[in-house]
């Protein structure tokens, strides 16, 4: 809507009926429109005396931009001198004063255009943030709902609650758990104090057994989710056993740390590493029967209309057995973390855990790594 | 229940088991690799394996089975096997009752 000048150095004192005829200068509906900004205004508790916002508004409207789109303020040319004076017609004064009250109308949009715009743009990042995110779960080949149910084909991303909460609760777990590296590693850079050590050390392993604590949560509400690691990355997985890491491997990480373990912990050490071999192998074959009895199970099921439905009591003990081998698993890695941080001193448990989180760390980096790395031509 | 009594007190080590249970085959496994050949008594075969069970949760037992005695005592299920043998301390408690090395 382009406005019209309607204040001029020239003819001003003569100019009464321009103002009036809304066609030729289209002020009408500015003004009209003013007139509820004016309400805000007030309220806005801006002075209503002409002549300290004539001033104002002389400074404001040679300051104007003209990249808004706000027309209201456009067209207007600075007043004059003649302006200035305290004699002037009754309606000269109330033009000036919406003048005015345009400007700051002006000034506000402009600054809640400002606004606007700042909080779109941080939108747009988080959605890509999003997208990003999304995409990276889709990669990994996200939870997709459980069942053979068609209708949920191609719908991407966590259906189960229990499972979506773990996921983002896990996500939270290891950007805490590198903080928690960083600082072990500052801390025995630093030479602290081996009480303050060992509080590092014993936080680093109650964090370990949130983890387990976590994961016995969802292991409740998808077993089979837990079990397959879809939560980690492919690197991890290729290690995994019974929904985590092996305790003897752990054993094997923490090895080449501990060089200056005296001869009774050496021993005591060795007989943890057998101990831990054993009733991992215990709970291996285990598995493999309860694997087999459950394949027994889901072979034996009764085709019902067309849909599948297993043996119902069976196979809700098979589940629930399931799930106490991830907890007997899980219990097993606790016991291993704990009998270590029994053995070793304060400041070799620190290395240990420092050497275990690096050991994650680079394991989660080389599914990336991988995938990224530069290929030869075909 | 003197059932339960008499069957734990009748051999070194004895396991309460299910047929079906995968973690009381699990224990017998770890069992066997220390040298050990525990009794193991199905209590589903049992026709009194009612009771039996009823008597396995009121001596604490989370879970009825895997109920492990060793020498006529409770030592508790998979959880307290585990945490013994990687303790170091289960090894002493069956050390009588290991299959001698030939």
């Amino acid at each position: 809507m382009e406005l019209h000048p309607i204040i001029s150095s020239k003819g001003m004192n003569s100019s009464s009926t321009q103002f009036v005829t809304p066609s030729r200068f289209g002020i009408y509906e500015p003004i009209h429109q003013l007139g509820t900004w004016g309400e805000n205004f007030k309220s806005n508790g801006n002075p209503n005396t002409s002549t300290p916002m004539i001033m104002e508004v002389d400074i404001k409207l040679d300051a104007q931009v003209q990249t808004s789109e706000d027309t209201s303020h456009r067209t207007f040319p600075p007043p004059t001198k003649y302006e200035q004076e305290a004699s002037k017609p009754l309606k000269l004064l109330q033009i000036q004063r919406r003048l005015v009250q345009n400007c700051e109308v002006a000034r506000k949009s402009r600054l809640w255009k400002k606004a606007y715009v700042q909080q779109l743009e941080s939108s747009r990042l988080k959605l890509v943030q999003l997208e990003q995110e999304l995409e990276r779960v889709r990669q990994q080949g996200s939870y997709i709902g459980g069942g053979v149910d068609g209708f949920q084909k191609g719908f991407c991303g966590p259906v189960n609650p229990g499972i979506a909460a773990f996921e983002m609760e896990y996500g939270h777990w290891v950007e805490e758990q590198t903080r928690q590296i960083c600082e072990l590693r500052s801390a025995l850079q630093a030479h602290i104090s081996d009480l303050e050590l060992r509080m590092l050390v014993e936080g680093g392993l109650s964090y370990y057994f949130e983890l387990f604590r976590m994961k016995s949560t969802a292991a409740k509400a998808d077993v089979f989710y837990i079990m397959s690691g879809m939560w980690r990355t492919a690197a991890e997985r290729f290690f995994f056993w019974i929904g985590g890491f092996r305790p003897s491997e752990l054993l094997k990480v923490l090895g080449p740390h501990l060089d200056t373990l005296t001869e009774s912990q050496n021993m005591e050490v060795n007989n943890l590493r057998q101990s831990c071999q054993q009733a991992e192998d215990a709970l291996t074959q285990g598995m493999e029967k309860l694997q087999s009895t459950l394949a027994e199970t889901v072979a034996a099921g009764q085709l019902v209309e067309g849909g599948y439905i297993p043996r119902i009591p069976t196979a809700m003990e098979k589940l629930e057995a399931l799930v106490s081998f991830v907890n007997q698993a899980d219990h097993l890695r606790q016991e291993t973390l704990q009998q270590m941080s029994r053995i070793l001193t304060t400041r070799q448990a620190a290395r240990g855990l420092l050497a275990l989180g690096e050991y994650f760390q680079r394991l989660r980096a080389s599914s990336s790594i991988w995938a990224t790395r530069p290929r030869e031509p075909a | 229940m003197d059932k339960i009594t008499r069957l734990a007190s009748e051999k070194g080590v004895v396991i309460f088991s299910k047929s079906s249970c995968c973690m009381c085959y699990t224990v017998n496994i770890l069992f066997q690799e220390l040298g050990v050949s525990p009794v193991v008594h199905e209590i589903d075969q049992d026709p009194e394996g009612r009771e039996m069970e009823k008597a396995l949760m009121r001596l604490g037992c989370n879970e009825p089975v895997p109920a492990v005695f060793i020498a006529g005592k409770l030592i508790g299920s998979t959880n307290e096997v585990m945490s013994l043998h990687l303790s170091g301390n289960l090894i002493p408690l069956v050390r009588p009752y290991q299959r001698a090395v030939s």
